[in-house]
């Protein structure tokens, strides 16, 4: 009884020897992801600055002689040397100080970072989201789920004092808003030490930060949390000065 | 006598945690539902806040229910089916208590903000690598208990807790692949686009193997057990098996649809997204069709009312995913409450409702008794489901009325609608959904009461039973 074969010669081979069915399942189960993976870091169509190479900052100078993003004075959503449409870039240290409470308070749990190409997302929060711009976002930020508005494009819509405002006490600007108070924004300071530690990861991982764009992370130190996130706000979507008569994407 | 022929203890334990962790996961998450409905509930306070709390009711339904719920299951089926002990009970143990830290450590991280903002994968990298280590002992325990079996073939169940071990460890792995830049914090090695492909990839098939593959072994095994019939078709088995492992892990990309994402991936994710309905529905066939000439035993048996009212959820939700992964429906849905509700279809509906049905008959089993109040089970039973119900339509309701919402004109060519009118007209749904979720909940607190009463119930008729012996 026990060798009589109910199905193909495979099947029962499988079913009797558990390592011919995990090997099996090793390969068929590592298809789907390599196909559509893998790809995506090769094909040059992904990244829209491939094409368009202008919506870059600095793109046509060499790593080693990049001007720093941000020397001296940590004003929120201040810089030196980038103005809003010069072109993608890294965040500041201020910027990645307020992306690290962004992360840490959950935030892209409820606001989503990518419009997609409709009508509505075009006149509700601007042009739609490229790949490119999220290039130096380690992890990601699109989100899943919009319970409050997308951010992606939020930089420059409204000012610090209305932003410090509605994250101190949303309500108080939008009544019919259901995002918490974040009072301890304010009390909270950036730890500067730790901000360079993250700087220096994320350039281990790719991001083209200058020793002097690290060195600003101490300067940075002791700043208000809630200036930070403001200053991360402020910069999101207004990297790239993107022209409604091109088409980034086929 | 059975016990010393199996390894029970450890799966006991395993049954008990998965019961008080089905408690705290749903009263994290029926919190987090009223903090939508009534904001003043986060008190100001930054551990209870939507933000931090949410990926804890995640974690805690997820990995702690859903975990503990699959290990009770998978080490208790692959004694049965293969006649035979454990390879290694002390490993068994290694997992009941790793896991079981590492749940206390997701408890405590997660409420100070301490998260790789990565969804279903939040936990910084000491925890991954412990989870990664926790996981490798119940494969590697769980593989070669079936090596050394005492059956000649692999029992259909314990192939889908293998499909999900394998899937589940290249997803855990490549999606937390991060550079640690301190104890509590570190950065994905991938940005951007490739990063979004790698979570979502992780995201659906966290679902694919975790709540669905993992479950339906439960299911393989558990339905026919309680109906006490053989599985319907040996044949569609062995097709909806295969076509799942390989169909499933393509699913990922239909959740960035429309997004930055190359249009080929997201469309690829899609048009397997909807032959997917095929295997997924043939389980559910073969779930159900178990019970044919046996369709009596639903009135008196509540154990297999979950496992077949599962069942019809899954394949609800399993007919709902395919059409919300369409492109025209996901232009719609994506980024609203319908997702949301759609997903607690597939966790209340099935995965929770199919988990209740095999703890109960594994309660039974273990501790050698009759359950203390069948009544009590009939109870839960319908709690689970009107909650269910309840908590899916309010988000139905809410979901398609932002995305219409969202892209509605007044006859001047504008947007009618500002985002924040949107918020305000989901109050009454959100309020509906913590309520949805209040009554699932109360269900599972009956669950626990029922099965504490039922162990000591057993304990006192063991020990009655001692001293007649005596």
């Amino acid at each position: 009884m026990a060798d009589k074969i109910y199905s193909t010669k495979l099947q029962d081979t499988a079913e009797r020897n558990v390592f011919v069915m995990f090997v099996l399942l090793l390969v068929l189960l590592s298809v789907g992801g390599l196909v559509e993976i893998v790809p995506l870091f090769y094909l040059d169509e992904t990244m829209e600055h491939n094409k368009h190479p202008e919506i870059v900052w600095q793109h046509d100078v060499p790593l080693d002689q990049r001007k720093p993003i941000s020397v001296a004075n940590f004003q929120v959503g201040d810089s030196i040397t980038w103005k809003p449409g010069d072109g993608i870039r890294p965040y500041t240290a201020l910027e990645l100080a307020g992306r690290d409470v962004y992360q840490r308070e959950g935030c892209y749990l409820c606001h989503s970072q990518m419009i997609r190409p409709f009508r509505d997302e075009k006149e509700r929060y601007g042009h739609y989201s490229l790949a490119s711009e999220s290039m130096y976002d380690h992890p990601f930020q699109w989100g899943s789920k919009r319970t409050g508005p997308d951010l992606a494009r939020v930089g420059g819509k409204y000012s610090n004092e209305w932003h410090f405002q509605h994250l101190m006490a949303p309500r108080s600007v939008v009544p019919e808003s259901v995002m918490p108070n974040y009072p301890w924004l304010a009390e909270k300071t950036v730890d500067g030490k730790a901000l360079k530690a993250h700087m220096e990861g994320l350039r281990m991982v790719g991001v083209p930060y200058t020793d002097a764009d690290i060195a600003a992370a101490e300067k940075v130190d002791g700043v208000r949390e809630v200036d930070a996130v403001i200053a991360y706000l402020q910069v999101l979507g207004t990297m790239a000065n993107l022209k409604d008569d091109v088409d980034y994407r086929e | 006598m059975e016990e010393t022929k199996y390894n029970f203890d450890v799966v006991r334990w395993f049954t008990i945690m998965a019961i008080v962790y089905l408690v705290v996961g749903t009263l994290v998450g029926t919190y987090i539902a009223s903090e939508l409905a009534w904001p003043f509930l986060n008190f100001d306070i930054a551990e209870i806040t939507f933000g931090r709390l949410r990926p804890l009711h995640t974690n805690a339904v997820i990995f702690a229910f859903g975990g503990c719920t699959l290990f009770a299951t998978s080490l208790y089926v692959v004694q049965r089916t293969g006649n035979t002990s454990l390879w290694s009970p002390k490993m068994a143990w290694f997992t009941f208590w790793g896991w079981n830290l590492i749940i206390v450590a997701a408890v405590i991280t997660l409420p100070l903000g301490i998260n790789q903002s990565k969804e279903y994968a939040e936990l910084e990298w000491p925890i991954d690598l412990a989870i990664a280590v926790v996981w490798l002992s119940w494969g590697l325990n769980f593989i070669m208990t079936i090596a050394k079996r005492k059956t000649s073939h692999i029992y259909v169940a314990n192939w889908f807790f293998m499909g999900m071990f394998v899937m589940i460890t290249y997803l855990h792995v490549v999606n937390s692949l991060a550079i640690p830049v301190g104890l509590f914090k570190s950065y994905s090695i991938f940005s951007g686009v490739q990063d979004a492909m790698i979570q979502w990839w992780w995201g659906h098939n966290a679902v694919g193997f975790y709540l669905t593959a993992g479950f339906l072994g439960i299911m393989y095994y558990f339905v026919p057990k309680q109906a006490n019939r053989p599985v319907f078709s040996y044949r569609l088995s062995v097709l909806h098996f295969w076509a799942l492992m390989f169909g499933y892990v393509w699913l990922g990309a239909h959740h960035l649809q429309y997004t930055a994402l190359p249009d080929w991936t997201g469309s690829l994710g899609a048009a397997v997204s909807l032959a997917m309905i095929i295997p997924s529905w043939g389980g559910a066939i073969n779930g159900m069709m178990t019970l044919s000439g046996a369709w009596d035993k639903l009135r008196t048996d509540y154990i297999l009312r979950f496992m077949i009212m599962s069942l019809a959820f899954y394949a609800m939700s399993t007919f709902e995913g395919p059409v919300m992964s369409s492109k025209t429906v996901n232009a719609l849905s994506h980024y609203t409450d319908w997702t949301v509700g759609h997903v607690h279809s597939g966790a209340l509906g099935w995965v929770a409702m199919v988990s209740a049905g095999a703890l109960y008959h594994l309660v039974e089993k273990l501790w050698n008794t009759k359950m203390y109040s069948a009544a009590l089970v009939n109870v839960h039973f319908w709690t689970s489901t009107i909650g269910t119900v309840v908590y899916i339509t309010a988000m139905w309701v809410s979901g398609i009325m932002q995305g219409l919402m969202w892209r509605d004109y007044d006859e001047f060519g504008t947007l009618t609608y500002t985002f924040a009118e949107s918020v305000a007209a989901m109050h009454p749904y959100y309020a509906m959904r913590a309520i949805g979720g209040a009554i699932f909940w109360l269900g599972g607190v009956i669950m626990l009461y029922n099965v504490i009463m039922t162990i000591r119930q057993a304990s006192a008729q063991r020990s009655t039973a001692a001293a007649a012996a005596a």
